[in-house]
C-alpha cells in the first residue's frame, strides 16, 4: 500500500547570509534578507519524492507554517516534485512566539486530517536548532519516530530507519504510521528543473488559518533580550606548560 | 582542486552571492522568474564557480557539466516544449544567464550560443529537421557551433566568401569560418555558406555533421578569455553535405543568422552583467576588508562614489537588456535597434565596471588567484563578437537615419 506522506518545510534565513542582531534587541533582522528552505527540510522534501518515485508513496504533501512568503518556499518543494502544498497562515506576534510545541500540533492536526501514513522532517531549523519539533508531532499523535536518519527502508507495514546517534549508528524499526527527522546523510537534494518549475505553478496550495485547525497558538516562551555573543578577547601567550597551568589556577578555570 | 588560494578566495564570492544586496537583480521579476534564478544561481555556485579558475588554466571544456545544466533545462531555453525546449521567454533566457554567468561566464557564453543554434533550427528548420536535431541539443548530448566569421569577413558579414555548389541532391562545400566557438569539439555546425549572388541575399544556412568528409578544423586559438571553450577555424574542402541539410531557403541564410544573433546579443550581454554584478560585489566587499591610512577603503569618499556609478550604470545596462529580451519576445518593431543598444551599452559598462572592481582591488586584482581579473578577461570580447560594437552604433544610427 503506498504511502501518504506530508513534509515540514520551514522558511528560514538563508544559511550563507550574515546574521545581524536588531538594534532594539528584540531579535534579528529578517526584513530584506534571503529566506531560504530549511536544508534539512529540502532533505526532507527529496526523501519523499524519491519514495514517490519508487511507487512508495502515492502523494507527498507540503506545509509551511508563517507569514504569506512562506508560498514561496512552498513552491520550492512544488518545484522538487512534491503534488500540493498546505500554507498554514500565522503572521505578526502570533508568528514570532510560534515554537515547535505549537508547530507540531498543527502537523498532527493536518496529518490526521490528510490521513497521512508518514511524517517527514528536518531534524532541526538553522535559525533556532531546536530539534523538537519531529519527536513533539510522534508524541502528539502517539507515533513511532525515527529522528536522524540517514536511510530509510520501506518494509511490510514498517519502515527500518537507519539513524546516526553520538555512539554510530542505530537500526529502529517503526510501524507505520511514523514520524522520521532527516539528517544531513540522508540524501543528496536534487535542483529543481525549470520544466518543473513551471508545472509546480499549476500545482495547488491551499491556505488554511488557525482558527481552521483549532489547534491553541498561546505563547510559551517570553523573549526578553537577542544579542550578540561577546566579542571574543584577545588570548595570551604563555612560554611554558606550567605557567599555562598557573595562569588556568588564577583565572579559576581548573 | 589545484591551488587552496583559489577556494579560499572563490568561498569570499560565495558569500558575497548570497548578501542581500543581490536583490537588485531580482527587482521587477515574478515569483517564477525569481524561482528560476534562484536554481540558476545556486547551479553555477555549486558546479561552474569551484571550477571557473582551472578550467580557465587547463582550456577545459566542460561537457559534462554542462550536460547536468541542460538536466535542468538550461539547454535549449527559448526553444519550445514540442521539440524537446524548456519553452521559456527572452527575459527569462537573460535572467538565468545572467545567474549562470557568475559561475563561468566563458562555459555561460558558449551555453548562450548552442541555445541561438537550437533557436535557429526551430525558428526556420523543417519538421524532420527539428524532431531530429533539436532534442539532442535541448539534452546537449550533441553540442552546436554558429559559424558567420571568415578570415575575410567579419563585420562586412554579408561578403563572406565559403561556397556551396549544387550537386544533385548534395550541396560541395568550400571555404573557410574563422573564430568558430566550440570549434572542433562540437557536434553540428549551423554554417552560412554562399549558394548564390554576391551580398546578403545570396546566403544560404547549412547544418554540417562533425565528422563529415571535407570537414577539418585549424589549431586550437591561444585567447586572452574564454578559454574554457575551444575556438578554431573551421576549414571546408569539397565537404559534401546532403541538400535536406540546408535550413530554410536558399537565400535565406543571412536572415537566419541575423535574427539568431539579435537573441545572441542579449545572451552576451546577460553574461556581461552576470560577470559585473559578481565583480561589483567582491569589490565592495574588498573595500570593506582592506584597509589602508588607517581606515578601510570603504569609508574614502572617492570609493564610494566610484561604487555608486558602477551600481548605477550596472543597473541602467539590466533594464535595458531586459527591455531588449522583452521586445524581441513580442517581436515588436524596435527590437533589433533595441537588442543592438543593449549589446552595445551592457557590453562597454560592464567592462568598465569589473575593470575598475580589478582597480578597486590594488594589486590582488590582478592576481590570476582572484576571480575579478578572469571576469574581465572573459567579458571582454564581449565588446566584439556577435556583432562589434561599432556595428551596433552602425545598426542604431541606420534605423534613427532612416525613419
Amino acid at each position: 500500500m503506498a504511502m501518504r506522506v506530508l513534509v515540514g518545510c520551514k522558511r528560514v534565513i538563508d544559511y550563507a547570509v550574515k546574521i545581524r542582531v536588531k538594534p532594539d534587541k528584540t531579535g534579528v533582522v529578517t526584513e530584506g534578507v534571503k529566506h531560504s528552505l530549511n536544508p534539512f527540510d529540502e532533505i526532507a522534501v527529496e526523501e519523499a519524492v524519491r519514495l514517490k518515485e519508487k511507487k512508495l508513496a502515492s502523494e507527498v504533501i507540503a506545509v509551511s507554517c508563517g507569514p504569506p512568503p512562506c508560498q514561496e518556499t512552498l513552491r520550492t518543494a512544488l518545484a522538487m516534485g512534491v503534488d500540493r502544498g498546505i500554507h498554514v497562515e500565522i503572521g505578526g506576534k502570533d508568528y514570532e512566539t510560534l515554537q515547535p510545541i505549537h508547530v507540531s500540533k498543527i502537523l498532527a492536526k493536518l496529518a490526521q486530517e490528510e490521513k497521512v501514513d508518514l511524517i517527514i522532517l528536518g531534524k532541526q531549523a538553522i535559525d533556532d536548532d531546536a530539534n523538537q519539533t519531529a519527536q513533539m508531532t510522534a508524541a502528539v499523535l502517539d507515533w513511532p519516530q525515527g529522528v536522524f536518519a540517514s536511510k530509510i527502508e520501506k518494509m511490510d507495514g514498517t519502515l527500518k530507519i537507519q539513524r546516526e546517534v553520538d555512539g554510530g549508528v542505530e537500526y529502529v524499526e517503526a510501524k507505520l504510521p511514523a514520524v522520521i527527522s532527516s539528517d544531513l546523510r540522508l540524501n543528496e537534494p536534487r535542483y529543481a528543473t525549470l520544466p518543473n518549475i513551471m508545472k509546480a505553478k499549476k500545482k495547488q496550495i491551499a491556505k488554511k488559518s488557525i482558527s481552521d485547525l483549532g489547534v491553541d497558538i498561546t505563547p510559551r516562551v517570553e523573549v526578553l533580550t537577542v544579542e550578540d555573543p561577546p566579542v571574543r578577547e584577545a588570548g595570551a601567550k604563555v612560554e611554558s606548560v606550567e605557567e599555562l597551568l598557573t595562569k588556568l589556577k588564577d583565572l579559576g578555570r581548573i | 582542486m589545484e591551488s587552496i588560494k583559489f577556494q579560499h578566495h572563490f568561498k569570499q564570492i560565495w558569500a558575497c552571492y548570497l548578501s542581500a544586496e543581490q536583490t537588485q537583480a531580482s527587482m521587477g521579476l515574478n515569483d517564477e522568474q525569481i524561482q528560476m534564478q534562484r536554481i540558476a544561481t545556486e547551479f553555477a555556485q555549486k558546479e561552474f564557480l569551484p571550477y571557473m579558475a582551472e578550467w580557465d588554466e587547463k582550456e577545459y571544456f566542460a561537457k559534462e557539466t554542462m550536460q547536468k545544466a541542460a538536466q535542468l533545462g538550461f539547454g535549449a531555453i527559448y526553444v519550445s516544449e514540442k521539440y524537446g525546449g524548456t519553452g521559456l521567454t527572452r527575459l527569462d533566457s537573460s535572467i538565468i544567464f545572467e545567474a549562470l554567468s557568475r559561475g563561468c561566464v566563458s562555459t555561460t557564453a558558449y551555453m548562450s550560443i548552442h541555445n541561438m543554434c537550437a533557436w535557429m533550427i526551430e525558428q526556420f528548420g523543417s519538421e524532420e529537421q527539428k524532431q531530429h536535431w533539436i532534442p539532442s541539443l535541448a539534452s546537449m548530448e550533441k553540442f552546436a557551433s554558429y559559424c558567420l566569421t571568415e578570415p575575410g569577413s567579419g563585420s562586412d558579414a554579408a561578403s563572406l566568401a565559403t561556397t556551396a555548389r549544387c550537386d544533385g541532391d548534395f550541396y560541395i562545400l568550400n571555404g573557410s569560418k574563422a573564430f568558430i566557438s566550440g570549434g572542433g569539439d562540437t557536434d553540428l555546425y549551423v554554417i552560412m555558406v554562399r549558394t548564390g549572388s554576391p551580398g546578403p541575399k545570396g546566403i544560404s544556412c547549412i547544418l554540417v555533421e562533425k565528422d563529415t568528409p571535407g570537414l577539418s578544423f585549424g589549431k586550437k586559438e591561444k585567447k586572452v578569455g574564454w578559454n574554457s571553450q575551444p575556438t578554431r577555424a573551421v576549414i571546408l574542402e569539397d565537404c559534401k553535405v546532403p541538400v535536406s541539410n540546408r535550413l530554410g531557403e536558399e537565400g535565406q541564410g543571412f536572415n537566419i543568422a541575423m535574427q539568431g544573433l539579435n537573441g545572441g546579443r542579449i545572451n552576451i550581454a546577460s553574461c556581461s552583467l552576470g560577470a559585473a554584478q559578481a565583480s561589483l560585489e567582491l569589490a565592495a566587499n574588498h573595500l570593506k576588508v582592506r584597509k589602508q591610512f588607517n581606515k578601510p577603503l570603504a569609508e574614502f569618499q572617492h570609493n564610494q562614489f566610484k561604487l555608486a556609478q558602477m551600481a548605477t550604470n550596472l543597473v541602467a545596462s539590466r533594464l535595458l537588456v531586459r527591455k531588449a529580451a522583452s521586445s524581441l519576445q513580442q517581436n515588436l518593431p524596435d527590437a533589433v535597434s533595441l537588442c543592438s543598444m543593449a549589446k552595445l551599452f551592457a557590453t562597454d559598462q560592464c567592462f568598465d565596471i569589473v575593470n575598475q572592481a580589478l582597480q578597486m582591488h590594488g594589486g590582488y586584482g590582478y592576481l590570476k588567484d582572484y576571480a575579478v581579473q578572469q571576469y574581465l578577461r572573459d567579458i571582454r570580447v564581449h565588446q566584439i563578437l556577435e556583432g562589434t560594437n561599432e556595428i551596433m552604433q552602425l545598426i542604431v544610427s541606420r534605423d534613427i537615419l532612416q525613419n
